[in-house]
């Protein structure tokens, strides 16, 4: 019998590599697909795949909810409206944004981004840490619930009510011209 | 021989889920038993569901194929594996082809975190509920992906209504869920989003979700039991697969093993939402009554029931059996129910053993209790005439979505309420 805390870390070199590189892929079939389905499908691998680096980082409350909200809601609905496009006139027609020479320098940039970013904060670290602090995956919903909605810890209850306020909004745009009489 | 004995007795002696404990082997054998179980439950249900329905519209059902039709579904399955596999000449090959298997995955996921009793499940994970919710929302995508890949127009039709569908009626079941979860952390401050924390929960707080706050807990369950039905895809919800209109919905075009995937994957869809149901109002693994007849002798008298039920249906077996044709072509038949009933005897009998009834109670409580729900969609389904799709999409949005929302902000207030009206009393008194 193991003791628990004593259990081999999930969050290992493998798993990091096996899922990161999951995602890079999905990514890259999303643009590079012509069938916006099959470009659909890569991206939903690709959330589930964040959605376990959600997990390696001990956050499985954002875990679950980049599920619930990313691959089975918008993800469904994206097909939905995907499914009613007519695909096969589109995957005929010639691709005319040529826009690659702006992609290209918008992609270096923010690379340029992240590998500056990660070379300052990382400096004379290694690649992944011996030990760091790690949560109790029993705590980290309870955390969550008291960063957004304590009385004395709550920093973020603000900006939470704004951003479902703007959703609320859409909703409701939405409605109105979908539907001129209620 | 005595090292593994002594490694399966520690392990029973600990009252722990082999996920909790980190133990591979014991997780292998559980993942092992719930898919097993799963299967037989999923076999058991068609040849059910055939019977239950026949004899509500007055017919005998399945006959032939063993005696009165017990090995029908067998014979289906290996239809089924026989048969041709087409996939249709202008499908999108590879989603067609992975269509089946995400609904599949989807459906049999969520099983990792259902707790049959509170050292019965594969895990148990903070955010049990929330991982089902979301898993078994991944099964919608199998199902648009089935209907689009097969470049046809009733599949396309049944995947456009399965998907507006499931994604109205997961607004109102979650909502229904939230209020649950905010019963679970009534006397300890903390709420739990655990399988195995809300059955707990609702042990310290001595009552069902479902008695709570009368009537607020039955309105959040039938908010939950009406929209699960929904999220099923079945009737009187059955609009993507309504055969009258669209032959079969989304699964039109799919034929032999896929279609059984499809099939297997929408009977443990059916069971996985119904175990969801029973965890959260219904107590899960506790037994019946547990306030009113309560002591060592009721406890005694309860654990004896998941025997008396395998006799019970060993008896009816043998009453068959005896009322079976005297016809020298019923003979194998006859001795087949016979041996049938034997085995159930056997099981029953071996399940009044103290140390089998001591483990077995919790998981035969909370399997009866899914079985309640599974005669409910059989029930329904002989019961009640299919929607219309705005009908459908009536109550989901202006029915049950309002009402969830009442419902939540009333628990709020009637949870909050104790604790609101000391402070008022503490703010008054100086």
């Amino acid at each position: 019998m193991i003791p628990p805390g004593t259990n081999p870390p999930v969050a290992t070199p493998f798993f990091f590599y096996l899922l990161a590189a999951t995602m890079i892929i999905g990514g890259i079939l999303v643009i590079t697909r012509k069938n916006a389905v099959h470009s659909a499908m890569a991206l939903i691998t690709a959330l589930l795949a964040q959605a376990g680096l959600y997990l390696m980082l001990y956050a499985p409350f954002v875990a679950g909810v980049q599920i619930i909200l990313y691959a089975g809601g918008i993800m469904v609905l994206f097909l939905f409206v995907i499914m009613l496009i007519n695909l096969e006139r589109n995957m005929k027609e010639r691709q005319f944004n040529k826009q690659w020479l702006v992609g290209i320098a918008a992609a270096a940039a923010l690379g340029g981004l992240f590998i500056a970013v990660y070379t300052t904060t990382t400096r004379g670290k290694a690649l992944f840490p011996e030990g760091r602090m790690t949560y109790f995956e029993s705590q980290n919903t309870q955390a969550i619930a008291t960063l957004l909605f304590d009385r004395s810890a709550g920093q973020y209850m603000f900006a939470f009510e704004i951003a479902s306020l703007l959703l609320l909004v859409a909703i409701i745009g939405a409605v109105v011209m979908a539907k001129k009489r209620i | 021989m005595g090292e593994l004995i002594d490694y399966i007795q520690n392990y029973l002696k600990s009252n722990q889920t082999p996920g909790a404990a980190g133990n591979f082997f014991w997780a292998t054998v559980y993942i092992l038993l719930v898919f097993g179980g799963l299967s037989v439950a999923v076999i058991a249900m068609n040849w059910l569901e055939r019977k239950i329905l026949a004899h509500m519209q007055v017919r005998l059902g399945p006959m032939r194929v063993g005696p009165h039709g017990l090995l029908q579904p067998i014979a289906d399955a290996i239809k089924l594996l026989l048969k041709e596999d087409i996939i249709p000449a202008e499908a999108d090959k590879i989603v067609f082809w992975i269509a089946p298997f995400i609904v599949v995955l989807a459906a049999f996921t969520v099983f990792v975190v259902v707790p049959f009793g509170p050292t019965h499940a594969i895990t148990d994970m903070n955010i049990g509920i929330l991982f089902m919710l979301g898993v078994s929302s991944l099964s919608v995508l199998g199902i648009v992906t089935a209907g689009w890949a097969s470049n046809s127009h009733y599949p396309l039709i049944g995947a456009l209504r399965s998907s507006a569908q499931m994604v109205s009626y997961e607004v109102a079941m979650g909502l229904a869920v939230v209020s649950v979860i905010m019963m679970t952390s009534l006397q300890t401050g903390t709420g739990t989003l655990s399988m195995i924390g809300i059955v707990q929960a609702q042990l310290s707080q001595g009552e069902w979700f479902i008695f709570k706050f009368f009537p607020l807990g039955l309105i959040g369950f039938f908010i939950f039991a009406i929209a699960m039905v929904a999220e099923t895809n079945r009737a009187p919800f059955d609009l993507p697969e309504a055969e009258s209109e669209l032959t079969a919905g989304f699964h039109t075009e799919y034929s032999g093993f896929r279609w059984s995937l499809f099939f297997l994957a929408e009977y443990s869809a059916m069971i996985a939402v119904s175990s969801i149901a029973v965890t959260l109002w219904l107590g899960g693994w506790l037994r019946p009554f547990p306030n009113l007849l309560n002591g060592a002798t009721w406890d005694l008298v309860f654990s004896l029931i998941p025997g008396l039920t395998f006799l019970f249906f060993a008896a009816i077996c043998f009453f068959n059996t005896a009322r079976m044709p005297k016809h020298p072509l019923f003979k194998i038949q006859t001795m087949g129910l016979a041996g049938f009933g034997a085995v159930l005897g056997l099981i029953g009998l071996l399940m009044f053993i103290p140390p089998v009834r001591d483990r077995v109670g919790d998981i035969f409580w909370f399997s009866a209790k899914v079985a309640g729900f599974m005669y409910l969609y059989i029930w329904y389904r002989g019961t009640f005439p299919r929607y219309r799709f705005d009908q459908l999409m009536k109550v989901g949005w202006k029915i049950l979505l309002p009402m969830g929302l009442a419902l939540l902000v009333l628990t709020a207030a009637v949870a909050m309420r104790t604790e609101l009206w000391a402070e008022l009393q503490g703010a008054l008194r100086p």
